[in-house]
């Protein structure tokens, strides 16, 4: 499986990142190369094996239903980038 | 007093040979006359607040143990009011507003906070160099890097400009730095130390522990850093012991195996020297050694690498220029803000495993690369369970070579292979240590040890046999 | 437990301008988000309450914070299982939280922690009365949990949109039902059940208005006899009942409209705008969409074990259709006063506490069904806001009971009631409405009115019997209401005979 220019821009879009057409091309061969590196996991026979997706065999823990925070907004809105009526603020979304 | 353990600092304070003002104004004058770029923060003033806290504590006779004792703390722990960056640009304007939990411990045991050590940008790296305030330099050869992610942590160790330092490692970050700098680091269990407020990396691999001279001393900060926290659903609700304990005992009977895997080809024949009479010098001890097979380790790089990408390609996403972090300036849109300030935040290796996560996650290419590596990942750890059953510690390198060029390496991949002996054990949640064996081409080499889940005391212990029979922990640079 | 998947019935001969008489039918699958009543956030400690100042309830966890993390609250744990619970469902013992990555301003980690491919119940039924007296019994596909997002207020700023994460991570259980509605009614009818549902087993508040309670409608058509399902939208944005049923309508018609000129229907997210009552295409939210979902590393399965299943299902709360038997059977009540009465948890409560405090519990039946809903109608407002309380409106009824008043001047005393003027008591002797009983008081006036109209008394004797009415009108109005109708009519036929 080899990623095409195409497929690097979308990729790179879906994290949110971009990638200008003069970089594109050296991005792909950097992400190939990486990529190249996987090519063995497709040999490995894991016929039977459940995917283990945490190190330790354990059940999430449940906490009490309490309210336990208290309100910190002013110290949360002081170290946002842009903030007004103390909410956080963004360019204009446009639903 | 630079020279000297926590152990031994601890002595000294309580005998009050120095106060804690003394000294952590000697480390913070170490620090400003460093070259090696170990903090990307000092926090002399509060360090000084707090050591005149800790003198007073002292001058009460109500002190602990490590109360006065310095430390440099690995840019990846949240600090209320200190910048928390994890070396990465888009967090360079973060003021944490909390403490992380082990932080919070650190505080409550009345240590000192020297800075925040250097770090690979969002622990992404095994050479430092990916850091958005530069590279740090190896204290044994400036022209070498000191390893990563926790290279500042070791960095600062090694160099003595602090006693004890914090680090994380997911795939290595504390055994490899500290091998390469010839110091003493223990990743411990996974789920032991609080990754609460520890800013993630790959979440079901990292870990927290301490990078310190000796194994004592990682013992006595284990004993604080370690414990069950209620806001880490990964946390283990466990009693820990008294890390320093058992340090005493003998290890006579210990039964050591040599993964064959690990002393095959690409390992540097100077680096299999040294580790190969380690290995010897404990059997000296009285501990037996047998070969071992971990078959499934070789595929530990590819698993890794799409694991800790898929996770921190979502781990990431937070940083988007929104609530906190770094913003880009004038962005025209929304889709220009996350566009900009994350491309512009985030430096080329984190933005390529962002991707590497981003693909192996989506439609069409999950079960090929995210669900095959939980699998292999698997095999794996069933490898050491097998293991397990006839040894009880297994030893090897914990890098194929020692601290190399900085810039030497110029391409991800050929950096990502050099991870081949210590990816295996995040990836079965598994401990391991890395002690001071010996040098090779002057410079230093790390053993590891690799044990069984919680068996962190017997790591330590066996760790601190060794460095009661040599001297390699207590070497240093020229002209420290 | 193996689900019957109900047929879907055609919706009729659609008759369109130019003639044709296709028959198409409407599949509808409906996804409920309902806001489980909890203190706390699913999985931070900050407070769930509406109505905040924005971002004074969203802690550290909630916004995201580098290094926080997230632990699952258990009263959100209970409340699924209760669920599942209360529609027979399948419960998976093992469930697994997932992140479902994307990106947007008021959610705060660039992902939604829910689940994905083991949610926490599995599947279920519900029935449903379709309107024609029948039940059809609808398929819940899985229900399972997940975070809230925060919310974006877009008329804060001219140039900014402000985000406020109260709402961030305040629990919800989505509920998916399988593609079991037929028309926009049979949608509505299943979502009332639910919302009904939710309430009786105290999960939700079922508030629409504050989005505690919120439908998603998966709309699609085909030829009837079909086998395969047409492309569907899907409806969002919808806050009430009546919108449910208005956005489903206009969709299928759209539908049809672009399948009759032979056009095809696109997959995609459909607004639905209450004020200019149409859908519109939500193509900024359309591009691109991959979730990239997997397991939540900072979490760990859910394990339900069998102590706390049986704990939930042995503090499980009367169910509506239990309630409803309870009422048919135990009151004497009608199926249909019954199944009226039980519909909403407020109704049933409101009921029960009258017979709480002594009310005859069919009389009380009718009050409720009949003069309380309609006053509750004319001024457009429910039982929750109801300015007359339960015991207040038990007493009234049991002064009807007792023959203390009619039930015409009840009506008046109700109206004074919800004026705030008293209780019923006090109204009815404030204002003198205590009935006359006195029957030689009333026989006194009736003789008179006799006296006064001997013409209408002819006619009759001579056989026009309906005349009754006339004479008890003109004692109704001579007692100003007061005498007691019965005995009114007792003694006239005596009288008269
Ligand atoms: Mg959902
Ligand atoms: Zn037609």
């Amino acid at each position: 499986m080899s990623l095409s220019e195409q497929q690097v821009k979308e990729i790179a879009y879906l994290a949110r990142l971009s990638v200008d057409d003069g970089e594109v091309e050296q991005t792909t061969a950097e992400l190939n190369n990486i990529l190249d590196l996987m090519a063995d996991l497709a040999k490995i026979d894991t016929q039977g094996v459940s995917p283990m997706s945490h190190p330790l065999n354990m059940s999430q823990r449940l906490r009490e239903d309490e309210v336990s925070e208290i309100d910190q907004s002013q110290e949360f809105q002081a170290i946002a980038p842009q903030t007004g009526k103390n909410h956080f603020l963004v360019p204009t979304v446009i639903e | 007093m630079h020279k000297l353990t926590v152990a031994e600092l601890s002595k000294g304070l309580k005998n009050k040979e120095f106060s804690s003002v003394e000294l952590t104004e000697h480390f913070l004058n170490r620090i400003k006359a460093s070259d090696l770029n170990a903090f990307i923060t000092v926090t002399d003033d509060l360090a000084l607040v707090q050591a005149q806290a800790a003198d007073a504590k002292i001058a009460n006779g109500n002190a602990g143990i490590l109360t006065g004792i310095p430390y440099a703390h690995k840019d990846i722990f949240c600090t209320k009011g200190v910048k928390t960056s994890a070396g990465s640009k888009i967090l360079d304007p973060f003021i944490s507003p909390y403490d992380a939990t082990v932080s919070h411990k650190l505080n409550s045991a009345d240590m000192i906070m020297l800075g925040k050590a250097n770090m690979d940008e969002l622990a992404m790296g095994s050479s430092n160099e990916k850091s958005f305030y530069g590279p740090v330099k190896n204290p044994w050869n400036k022209n070498k890097v000191p390893g990563g992610s926790s290279g500042g942590s070791a960095a600062a160790v090694a160099g003595r400009l602090s006693p004890f330092a914090t680090g994380t490692d997911t795939g290595g970050s504390i055994r490899q730095p500290a091998s390469l700098c010839g110091i003493t680091g223990i990743k411990p269990t996974y789920g032991r130390v609080s990754r609460y407020g520890m800013i993630a990396y790959a979440s079901s691999l990292d870990q927290g522990g301490p990078l310190t001279q000796t194994a004592q001393d990682a013992a006595l900060v284990m004993n604080v850093m370690a414990g069950f926290d209620e806001k880490d659903s990964t946390s283990i609700d466990r009693a820990v012991p008294d890390y320093t304990q058992n340090l005493g005992n003998s290890i006579e009977g210990l039964k050591i195996g040599l993964p064959k895997e690990f002393f095959s080809e690409g390992l540097d024949s100077g680096v299999a020297e040294v580790v190969m009479a380690a290995v010897k010098e404990f059997e000296a001890m009285g501990a037996s050694v047998q070969e071992i097979s971990l078959p499934n380790s070789a595929h530990a790089i590819p698993t890794y690498y799409i694991i800790a990408p898929c996770e921190c390609s979502s781990n990431l996403s937070r940083l988007d220029g929104v609530r906190y972090g770094y913003r880009c300036e004038n962005p025209k849109d929304l889709e220009d803000l996350y566009l900009r300030s994350r491309s512009e935040g985030f430096g080329a290796e984190v933005k390529r495993r962002i991707m590497i996560g981003t693909y192996a996650l989506s439609a069409g290419y999950y079960d090929a690369y995210y669900l095959k590596a939980q699998k292999v990942r698997h095999l794996i750890s069933e490898d050491f369970k097998k293991a397990f059953q006839s040894v009880d510690v297994i030893m090897g390198p914990v890098s194929p070579t020692t601290a190399f060029d900085l810039g030497a390496f110029k391409d991800s991949v050929s950096m990502y292979l050099a991870d081949i002996y210590t990816l295996s054990l995040n990836l079965a949640g598994l401990p391991g240590m890395s002690i001071p064996a010996g040098f090779s081409n002057n410079m230093p080499v790390g053993l590891q040890l690799i044990g069984n889940y919680w068996s962190e005391e017997m790591l330590l212990n066996a760790a601190h046999q060794f460095q009661g029979e040599t001297d390699w922990h207590s070497r240093l640079p020229e002209g420290v | 437990m193996q689900r019957i998947n109900s047929k879907v019935r055609p919706i009729g001969i659609h008759d369109c301008q130019k003639g044709c008489s296709m028959v198409w039918e409407t599949v509808i699958g409906l996804e409920i988000h309902s806001q489980l009543k909890t203190k706390s956030k699913i999985f931070s400690g900050a407070s769930t309450a509406f109505g905040a100042t924005p971002n004074s309830q969203a802690c550290a966890v909630d916004l995201g914070l580098p290094g926080v993390l997230p632990v699952l609250n258990k009263e959100v744990v209970k409340m699924a299982v209760t669920f599942g619970l209360a529609i027979d469902a399948k419960i998976n013992k093992r469930s697994i939280f997932a992140r479902k990555n994307y990106f947007y301003p008021d959610l705060p980690k660039g992902y939604q922690i829910s689940q994905f491919e083991l949610p926490i119940v599995g599947e279920g039924e519900i029935e449903i009365s379709t309107g024609d007296g029948k039940v059809k019994k609808v398929g819940i596909t899985r229900a399972h949990l997940e975070e809230d997002a925060g919310k974006s207020i877009h008329d804060l700023y001219d140039d900014y949109t402000a985000v406020d994460l109260n709402r961030a991570g305040t629990p919800l259980l989505e509920i998916v039902s399988d593609p079991d509605m037929s028309s926009a009614k049979e949608a509505v009818a299943y979502a009332k059940k639910i919302h009904a549902l939710v309430q009786y087993i105290g999960i939700c508040d079922g508030n629409m208005q504050e989005g505690s309670f919120r439908c998603d409608a998966n709309v699609s058509i085909r030829k009837q006899g079909a086998e395969k399902l047409g492309t569907r939208a899907e409806l969002k944005n919808i806050n009430s009942f009546k919108f449910l049923e208005k956005a489903i309508n206009l969709e299928v018609e759209r539908q049809q409209d672009i399948l009759e000129e032979g056009g095809s229907v696109v997959q995609e997210t459909r607004l639905y705008d209450a004020v200019k009552n149409e859908t519109r295409s939500m193509r900024s939210k359309e591009e691109a969409n991959d979730y990239r979902y997997f397991p939540d590393p900072d979490l760990l399965p859910v394990d339900i074990d069998d102590e706390l299943l049986e704990q939930i299902r042995s503090n499980l709360p009367e169910l509506p259709t239990e309630k409803k038997q309870r009422f048919i059977n135990d009151l004497g009540l009608s199926d249909y006063d019954a199944e009226v009465l039980t519909s909403q948890k407020a109704v049933a409560d409101y009921f029960e506490a009258m017979l709480d405090v002594g009310a005859d519990s069919k009389l009380s039946a009718n009050w409720v069904m009949g003069e309380l809903s309609a006053v509750l109608k004319k001024n457009q407002t429910d039982i929750e806001n109801c300015p007359v309380s339960a015991q207040a409106f038990a007493e009234l009824v049991m002064r009807i009971a007792d023959d203390t008043i009619s039930g015409k001047i009840a009506k008046d005393v109700f109206k004074a009631m919800w004026q705030g003027e008293g209780s019923a008591d006090e109204i009815i002797n404030s204002k003198g409405l205590k009935q006359m009983t006195d029957s030689g008081a009333i026989e006194g006036i009736i003789e008179k009115i006799i006296a006064n109209n001997s013409a209408q008394v002819e006619q009759y004797k001579g056989g026009n019997t309906k005349l009754l009415g006339f004479f008890v009108g003109q004692v109704m109005k001579a007692t100003q209401g007061k005498a007691n109708p019965k005995q009114v009519n007792q003694l006239l036929n005596e009288k008269l005979s």
